[in-house]
């Protein structure tokens, strides 16, 4: 894939239980793009982020990831190219040793186990957590398993990183950290967050999702200054928009 | 566990599947002595007291994990004292049921089995311990089933831990729940459950699982390896044809018997 464009066009979801999670979503996310995905709780934020993998299926419409739709065919292709960091570490890290996890995906496409543990290893450092190789990862901080996470997708060396809020029960400095490491991302990066201040530093475009739908997008501080826009749907104006000056 | 599993020593370097055969193969020879079998199964205590001696790990943990399962072993035997009454005369001239014989035989076997298990769960780790079941052949989806158990067990334990709390801090001081309240929390603790496991499942999906989990260290067999199966099995083999306690026993009184 040479071109990482993720495009969504009228994309819809039913669950099987009826409720319609996104109704007619479009847009479209350049190479190299950072963009957060802003919008009150059951907004169908999550929905739409398991639809850039595959993971779940469009009841209408489609996502295109570079110059593939996303279909069960195309999906370990997609999967390849999208990395997923989900909402609860706990759930993504899964094997016995941080550095197992870590090499869980490079295996299983198919490097030998000598070059997927060099992977493992430099994705670990790149988060900052290489001395954590030999752990269990069911013992590790929120913030240690946040990173962990993050190296499993970085192994894989993937264009596109998606994050689902990452930057939920982390402390203050766990956040700092993950910021900085985020800004320093070459990828396409989709961020769903309720952390707005994170989106301001990190995201140049947001799309603001609201019952489904999309609201509005555009450059972050543009949407985000709006304060009637953002507190009719469930937001608030960042407190570091509200100042201008150096406090 | 998981720490003694992380530690290393001559055991924990034994390839897993060494173990594995060498563990079934006592654990089998064990089981198959007669009912009333007791200083033939003596000689069996060598293979747990060694392995526990190679890897360091401290005999007070396994003790202890013996005796929290020791509850099952009486259960089964608990009725042999009761029905089995024929008398059995002991070597002091002592005569008691031959019931207490199956008794003590059952609780000796579950001893020596549960120990030796204990031995080689905890002088592999879990993940070297199920590569190399899937190595000598058990089925993979046994095999995942059983490092996603390990995995998950404590994570769906804490949820049912703080549900329990929550429950607590509002039960307003009365004893236990009711039924229909644990039927509930136990009810709710399945759905989270099913609703983890479809998310994990997606993290795998997304990650390229395929229903194979790839280890990073591939061990290979050594020489040690295939001398520590042969050797053990070997003995399993003597001590179960011939009665070394009694053979020991006749040497050492000078066959005066």
């Amino acid at each position: 894939m040479s071109h990482h464009i993720v495009e969504a066009r009228d994309l819809a979801h039913v669950y099987p239980d009826g409720h319609e999670a996104i109704r007619g979503i479009t847009f479209r996310i350049a190479h190299g793009e950072s963009v957060g995905v802003i919008g009150p709780n059951g907004a169908g934020k999550s929905t739409l982020l398991l639809h850039l993998n595959g993971c779940l299926l469009p009841s209408r419409g489609e996502v295109r990831v570079g110059e593939f739709p996303v279909t069960r065919e195309t999906s370990p292709q997609v999967r390849r190219a999208v990395g997923m960091v989900f909402q609860d570490p706990d759930d993504q890290l899964f094997m016995p040793t941080v550095l197992d996890d870590v090499a869980f995906g490079p295996l299983n496409y198919g490097l030998a186990p000598g070059e997927a543990r060099q992977r493992a290893v430099a994705a670990l450092e790149r988060v900052g957590m290489a001395n954590l190789q030999e752990q269990t990862p069911y013992r590790l901080s929120a913030g240690e398993k946040r990173a962990v996470a993050i190296a499993t997708i970085l192994a894989m060396t993937p264009d596109i990183v998606v994050m689902d809020e990452p930057s939920s029960n982390l402390d203050p400095r766990g956040r700092r950290r993950l910021i900085e490491l985020l800004k320093s991302f070459e990828h396409t990066r989709i961020i769903a967050t309720h952390d707005l201040e994170l989106v301001l530093e990190v995201c140049s475009r947001v799309i603001l999702l609201d019952a489904g739908s999309v609201v509005t997008e555009g450059p972050a501080a543009d949407v985000m200054n709006d304060e009637s826009l953002m507190l009719k749907h469930g937001l608030e104006r960042p407190h570091s928009l509200r100042h201008k000056h150096p406090h | 566990m998981d720490e003694f599993g992380a530690m290393d020593s001559p055991a924990h370097r034994l390839d897993a599947r060494a173990k594995a055969v060498a563990t079934i193969a006592f654990i089998v020879a064990v089981m198959s002595f007669p009912p009333y079998e007791l200083s033939g199964l003596a000689p069996f205590v060598i293979y747990p007291v060694v392995l526990l001696a190679l890897s360091g790990i401290p005999p007070a943990f396994i003790l202890r994990k013996v005796l929290i399962a020791a509850p099952f072993a009486i259960c089964i035997g608990l009725f042999n004292p009761l029905f089995d009454r024929h008398p059995v005369v002991l070597p002091g001239g002592l005569v008691v049921a031959g019931g207490w014989i199956s008794f003590a035989s059952i609780l000796f076997r579950f001893a020596l089995t549960v120990s030796a298990a204990l031995v080689w769960v905890a002088s592999s780790g879990m993940h070297r311990l199920c590569a190399g079941l899937e190595r000598i052949g058990a089925p993979r989806a046994f095999v995942v089933q059983l490092l996603f158990l390990h995995r998950y067990l404590f994570v769906v334990a804490d949820e049912g831990l703080r549900m329990r709390r929550a429950m607590d801090l509002r039960s307003a001081g009365a004893r236990g729940p009711s039924l229909r309240v644990y039927g509930s929390i136990t009810g709710h603790l399945l759905l989270r459950a099913l609703d983890r496991a479809h998310r994990v499942y997606a993290a795998m999906r997304a990650r390229g699982f395929d229903g194979r989990v790839r280890a990073l260290r591939e061990t290979e067999s050594r020489i040690g390896d295939a001398a520590f199966v042969v050797c053990w099995i070997a003995f399993f083999a003597i001590a179960r044809k011939w009665n070394l306690a009694e053979a020991l026993g006749a040497w050492i009184t000078g066959g005066a018997r």
